[in-house]
């Protein structure tokens, strides 16, 4: 160890962690800058796009994620207390938490890809029958009853909507993949926790993965309005 | 500042006769050390590497562009036609460089091996993240060989859309996307490993404007590093996805916006362009100082000017798209806050050659170096505030001027400066002298070779010679030519520091701690250093304190004055 105390390794690690999250937030920004750029350019494909995502399972994102921000932040607490049993089980539900976090949002993609509401040039809806209901009776207020119809009014030629899917997968996708890189990370800590690796002094790991584990949980509940909410 | 003596535990210091380079041996050894200074080794090898293979393109290139004005373009020149060759070639040279050499070059290799010794430190913060980043690098390496085998690329080194993506070139593109994006997360570790060992790693006594301004210019760097190179990731990553999968966010036929990703780009690359020019300016502000003999001048104005140069670099990027279809609100916006760069550009170079005035100057190798970097970022500076203005930029925009201009920062003031930081610690890095007479000729040729071959492109390019063309008509004939000549006389001078830098690193005189008489930490180890950086305990002084030391004619270096090393504090009476 070339570091004079322990407090200070402690340091250095977790100002590497804030640095590398820092870089998280210029990683995403980019994202959201396409979106700003995309909904400026275009604020009726945003308009007609938000239809086809489903709020109620945003939400329930949402209170799943913070729920385990919180269980994330317990668990810094468990460590510095030495309480083993609650390390464990915090570390546990937060793994958890991000599991049914991946699961919800399956559900949402699958749905999706079914409907063909998809990125780019694979965006075509395969039946007018299958799309939102709101979407259905705003379409058919304005004439547009078939399959063929609404793809010519949502897709490439029209409204563009695969580019608003394009922002929509990109960014719930490279957050996704956060979210699994965090499953990776708290499983890792689960099985060093079970071998009791941390004590008072020692438990940057769990600390560093907690802050990354909020950064996620963070972006989430900025996705989940810009995306979700505002029509 | 007060001064200490770092304490280190008993056993930490190595034998005399072991050091770094022969601590252990083995390939393996070297491959998961995790010891900066081997690191930073391997980090100078392989971006050498780089900077000879780029060298090569740019030869070629210029070869080609001899006889430009007669020559057919279907003729073919090693192996394919010219219009073809030279389109992979300018893009390989530009990439290979930019990527490869000049973004990592300074800051991953002089910058890994010096910066802990600057501090006195035993390694980085964190050496894992190190080789973590060595090998990434590597990755990226492999994954440009592999562009280059599978025939190359000819979309620019921009890679703008909709040239680049969803062409048939799949392959060499996937490759080049995924390289520079690995190397691009080499680029952020490293800068975030430097800032945290600066943070976390000084040693008592030592506050951050007790640094030497090499630290201050490597903190700036990192900054961007970190702040920036994370955009290029994502767009990148974005290409990527653009295409393979068509998912229409570049590519207007998918309905996408090929100018949002030029912002992004330059998002990033242009602050990259101060990742290449601002760890080269904190070499030169140790060159100049160690061999004026003489305190910097203006440490404070040196040091935040590099951070101010840092963080105006993040608001100028539209000026690379004057001409892209931007606003003329925001090439309005864009020009005014260009110029607010030569500000503190400008405070550095003054304070330089402040810090040589009344200085006892020595004209060593890596000082005339500093020297011509001066001359030459003087040029490529004030350049470069033509190009900021809106009216001159229509008409400059794309042609060879704009060539010279960025060469000059880029070559003219980035490789002299690696050249002089390289042969500045070269002793301390291979225990080595190199032949001051052939490092004198060397740097003679790459100077008058550079000049001859980028001063005529000032002319051509205000005269309408655009960039990136295989031909040209009759009235270029004499700029090119000259140019050409000078990048052979340039070549001949990087290859004669190659032969005698070689000889060096085998059979050159033994280098004594201090050759120049430069008061930083690092010249307090031996040469080369112990495997621990340092076997007597480091007496902390501020960067620039030169009284601390005394020329010893036995050892052909400098020595620390006797009452320094008895008291373990600085002599000197001006700090910064």
């Amino acid at each position: 160890m070339h570091f004079d105390t322990l407090h200070n390794q402690f340091q250095a690690g977790k100002l590497g962690m804030w640095l590398f999250l820092g870089q998280e937030v210029l990683f995403f920004a980019a994202l959201f800058t396409a979106y700003a750029v995309y909904r400026g350019n275009h604020t009726e494909m945003f308009h007609y796009g938000q239809f086809f995502l489903n709020w109620q399972m945003g939400a329930a994102n949402t209170i799943v994620l913070l729920f385990s921000s919180m269980t994330a932040a317990w668990s810094v607490r468990c460590a510095q207390l030495e309480q083993r049993k609650g390390l464990l089980l915090t570390i546990a539900v937060t793994w958890l938490c991000a599991a049914t976090f991946m699961i919800i949002k399956y559900f949402e993609y699958t749905h999706k890809i079914h409907v063909g509401s998809v990125w780019g040039a694979s965006f075509n809806i395969h039946d007018f029958s299958e799309l939102p209901e709101k979407l259905q009776k705003l379409l058919t207020e304005q004439g547009i009853t078939t399959t063929e119809a609404a793809n010519a009014k949502l897709g490439k030629d029209g409204l563009g909507l695969g580019t608003f899917f394009a922002v929509y997968f990109c960014m719930t996708g490279l957050h996704g993949i956060h979210v699994l890189v965090g499953m990776g990370l708290y499983a890792w800590l689960f099985v060093r926790a079970l071998k009791g690796s941390f004590n008072r002094k020692y438990y940057g790991a769990v600390d560093n993965i907690a802050l990354y584990w909020h950064i996620v949980d963070l972006i989430w509940i900025f996705l989940f309005p810009l995306l979700y909410l505002i029509g | 500042m007060a001064g200490g003596v770092v304490e280190k535990p008993a056993g930490a210091y190595g034998g005399s006769t072991k050091n770094y380079l022969n601590e252990t041996r083995g390939i393996k050894n070297w491959l998961i050390t995790l010891d900066h200074k081997r690191i930073a080794l391997m980090y100078l090898v392989a971006v050498t590497s780089a900077l000879l293979l780029g060298g090569f393109f740019a030869i070629a290139l210029r070869t080609v562009l001899w006889d430009g004005a007669v020559r057919d373009p279907q003729d073919l020149f090693l192996g394919l036609r010219i219009e073809q060759m030279y389109n992979r070639y300018f893009t390989l040279h530009g990439a290979v460089m930019v990527f490869l050499f000049i973004i990592p070059g300074i800051p991953a290799s002089l910058g890994n091996f010096v910066l802990p010794m600057q501090l006195g430190a035993k390694d980085l913060a964190l050496p894992r993240l190190n080789l973590m980043s060595l090998y990434l690098y590597w990755i990226g390496a492999i994954f440009f060989v592999g562009v280059l085998a599978l025939g190359g690329l000819d979309t620019g080194w921009t890679l703008y859309p909709p040239y680049s993506l969803g062409r048939d070139t799949s392959i060499p593109l996937i490759l080049a996307l995924s390289a520079v994006f690995i190397l691009g997360f080499s680029s952020i570790l490293t800068g975030l490993n430097f800032i945290v060992t600066m943070h976390r790693l000084r040693p008592p006594g030592m506050g951050m404007y007790d640094m030497p301004l090499f630290l201050w210019a490597l903190y700036a760097t990192s900054l961007i590093q970190v702040l920036a190179t994370p955009v290029i990731g994502l767009t990148l990553g974005l290409s990527l996805i653009e295409h393979v999968f068509h998912i229409g966010i570049f590519l207007p036929e998918y309905g996408g916006d090929p100018v949002l990703y030029q912002h992004f780009f330059w998002f990033y690359s242009h602050p990259a362009v101060y990742i290449m020019i601002l760890p080269a300016m904190g070499v030169q502000s140790e060159l100049i100082a160690t061999f004026s003999r003489k305190h910097v001048f203006g440490y404070k104005a040196i040091g935040w000017s590099s951070i101010a140069i840092a963080v105006i670099g993040f608001i100028v990027w539209g000026h690379h798209m004057f001409v892209a279809g931007q606003s003329p609100a925001a090439g309005l916006i864009f020009s005014f806050l260009t110029f607010f760069v030569a500000i503190p550009s400008a405070i550095k170079v003054f304070n330089w050659v402040a810090t040589m005035y009344k200085g006892s100057i020595e004209l060593k190798t890596p000082m005339l170096y500093g020297l011509a970097f001066m001359y030459l970022f003087g040029i490529g500076g004030l350049t470069g505030l033509f190009l900021a203005s809106i009216a001159n930029n229509v008409h400059l925009h794309d042609t060879y001027f704009v060539i010279a201009h960025f060469h000059m920062v880029m070559v003219g003031s980035t490789l002299n400066a690696f050249f002089g930081g390289v042969h500045y610690w070269w002793p301390k890095m291979t225990g080595r002298m190199y032949n001051e007479t052939l490092a004198k000729i060397a740097c003679l040729l790459v100077f008058v070779g550079f000049n001859l071959a980028f001063m005529p492109q000032f002319v051509a390019g205000t005269r309408g010679m655009p960039r990136r063309y295989a031909n040209y008509s009759d009235e270029f004939t004499i700029f090119h030519q000259w140019s050409t000549v000078g990048a052979y006389i340039l070549g001949a001078g990087v290859l004669l520091q190659v032969i005698y830098l070689t000889h060096s690193w085998f059979k050159g005189a033994r280098a004594p701690k201090n050759p120049w008489g430069a008061a930083s930490l690092e010249w307090q180890s031996d040469s080369p250093p112990d495997f621990h950086n340092f076997t007597k305990p480091v007496v902390v002084m501020a960067a620039y304190d030169y009284e601390n030391w005394e020329y010893d004619a036995n050892t052909g270096g400098y020595e620390l004055r006797k009452e320094v090393v008895e008291t373990g504090r600085s002599i000197a009476t001006v700090h910064n």
